[in-house]
């Protein structure tokens, strides 16, 4: 057997203690996570083997399903909603206006603020304030967040208000790199306004938009904080996020075999999304 | 002709802009007048909410602050955060650069770097059940357990933006430093570590705002230790607040305060970091 030198030897050093602290609690929990899935372990107590059991439950689970359509439809209007909002402002703040950095900044805020708090806040506007408002403009004056049919709209208003901050600044960041001359080119081409938009600078971020899409769209499925500081999953449990409906019944409910279950489904839609977005937009931009 | 038009400030634009800034500025606004004023001033109206106090007294947050242990949880959150991003950029770098510098010629390190960048994919919803039990077991369901956590969650994130970074450094440098005599490690203490410098930036600004932010990984792991995060705290003592929500807006822009300070006196480097992390 070969020795080993010195510069081999530091780089296994550097590397293997920092994998086994990855394994432990990342790739560990994952593969327990796995293995409770496949029994009926409350979280206490002894459990036995129930073999597919929960996975056959899951698709019968009334809950579970409504947790999956709430999440989804949360996850993908507000992913659209929040890039073309954010894709607006940041045309804005990239054109020739007074005050850039400071209204660069400004706009920035609402992403560093804890997302928990920000819920807490916009609870008690959602709850006292708009209602107030509606009933001065003659409307009826309930909350948006006791209503089944409203209550996903106010968290999706809650998650923007931070999503808008973060993805604005990544379209301003794609803009910047688009040169000068290119637009003098295409003004002399005669595009300008919307067509200057869709066959110039749009194509030139395309990267920027696959980013902003990929990130919105992961941190959209996983919401927890929002629903956590507005709703609790209610109305009726209208708004139960995936995440929060595997917090709540696998830590408190006695769900813990079950809703590993419904983990692990959560987790291979996630693999599969993402790698479904990457495909797709890499093969957008080869295009190009 | 055209270097009029770069000149001229689009007004309309500027002022647009102006007026959106109050989506931004109104929930602040709404935070903190409610923040200063007695639940007597409090009347059912929206001028009643949204007036300014009568008088800036700071009663609230005094109150505020002993009902949340605010101090405590400020210096848990603090020490969680800090001690994670520096752990963070030490570790990180070091299989960053391990990994990076191998992963071309080397399987192992090749299959180490997509081990580690795949664990992006995992939510935390699937590890929590199993972690809360692990870190019971081995007795760390605390601020260590929280912290080591948070190493293994941002690692995927880090290891990509280092080894990504470190395609700009050249090999050379490296090779240098060998002939010199120095050793691997020393190498990479000494001239690589320090080169890294704005990728250190970028990797303590988001993992900071990550772990100073978050609730869900110390809501689940140190539940039974009753300590508590800036953020944590807001929610164990929810019920305390009851309908009193002067107090509790009071407590919520305490809890906002650091975060706000800090982004007042950084704000270069947190955009940048951020920008930076996302599309590399």
């Amino acid at each position: 057997m070969k020795k080993m030198n010195d510069r081999e030897r530091t780089f296994l050093l550097m590397t293997i203690p920092i994998l086994i602290l990855f394994f432990l609690f990342n790739t560990l929990p994952l593969i327990k996570g796995a293995i409770y899935s496949f029994t009926n372990f409350k979280g206490y107590g002894s459990y036995n083997w129930v073999g597919f059991r929960n996975y056959i439950d899951l698709f019968q689970d009334g809950r579970v399903g409504r947790s999956y359509w709430f999440t989804f439809k949360l996850a993908l209007v507000s992913t659209i909603a929040v890039n073309v909002i954010s894709l607006i402002l940041a045309l804005g703040l990239n054109s020739k206006i007074k005050f850039k950095s400071a209204l660069r900044g400004l706009y920035f805020i609402p992403n560093i603020l804890g997302a928990l708090v920000v819920g807490y806040i916009f609870n008690y506007f959602f709850t006292y304030i708009l209602p107030a408002v509606i009933q001065m403009m003659g409307g009826e004056g309930t909350s948006m967040l006791a209503s089944t049919k409203w209550a996903w709209v106010a968290i999706m208003i809650v998650c923007a208000w931070q999503a808008i901050a973060m993805n604005t600044i990544i379209y301003i960041s794609g803009l910047q790199t688009v040169p000068e001359d290119v637009y003098e080119a295409g003004s002399i081409d005669g595009a300008t306004g919307w067509s200057q938009f869709k066959h110039l600078t749009f194509p030139l971020i395309l990267p920027f938009f696959s980013i902003n899409m990929t990130l919105c769209m992961k941190n959209f499925l996983m919401v927890f904080d929002q629903i956590m500081a507005l709703t609790k999953g209610g109305p009726a449990q209208s708004t139960e996020s995936i995440s929060y409906l595997i917090y709540n019944n696998g830590m408190s409910g006695g769900q813990f075999g079950f809703q590993s279950a419904n983990a692990v489904v959560f987790f291979i839609m996630i693999v599969v999304i993402s790698v479904a977005q990457m495909t797709f937009t890499s093969k957008r931009e080869e295009q190009l | 002709m055209k270097e009029k038009v770069n000149e001229r400030v689009n007004w309309p634009i500027t002022i647009l802009l102006i007026i959106g800034l109050i989506t931004v500025v109104f929930p602040l606004y709404m935070t903190i007048v409610i923040a200063f004023k007695q639940p007597s001033e409090m009347t059912n109206s929206i001028s009643g909410i949204l007036s300014l106090p009568k008088s800036w007294s700071l009663a609230n947050f005094a109150e505020a602050m002993r009902v949340t242990d605010f101090w405590r949880s400020l210096f848990n959150s603090f020490m969680i955060t800090v001690i994670t991003v520096v752990i963070s950029i030490l570790i990180h770098s070091m299989i960053g650069y391990a990994v990076g510098r191998n992963k071309a010629k080397n399987k192992f390190y090749n299959f180490s770097y997509l081990y580690i960048v795949s664990g992006m994919f995992v939510p935390f919803a699937i590890l929590m059940m199993p972690l809360v039990k692990q870190t019971a077991q081995m007795g760390i369901d605390n601020l260590v357990g929280v912290i080591l956590c948070y190493v293994v969650f941002y690692m995927p994130m880090n290891v990509l933006l280092y080894s990504g970074y470190l395609v700009n450094i050249p090999v050379a440098l490296e090779e240098a430093a060998r002939v010199d005599g120095a050793s691997t490690f020393r190498t990479y203490w000494s001239i690589i570590f320090p080169i890294m410098k704005p990728m250190h930036a970028t990797v303590a600004v988001l993992t900071a705002l990550g772990t100073w932010n978050d609730v869900m990984t110390p809501l689940v792991i140190m539940s039974g230790s009753g300590m508590n995060t800036l953020p944590l705290a807001q929610l164990t003592f929810q019920t305390q607040f009851g309908t009193n929500y002067n107090l509790a807006f009071a407590s919520y822009l305490l809890a906002l305060l650091p975060i706000l300070i800090f982004y007042i006196i950084c704000q270069k480097q947190i955009l940048n970091g951020v920008v930076n992390g996302a599309v590399k």
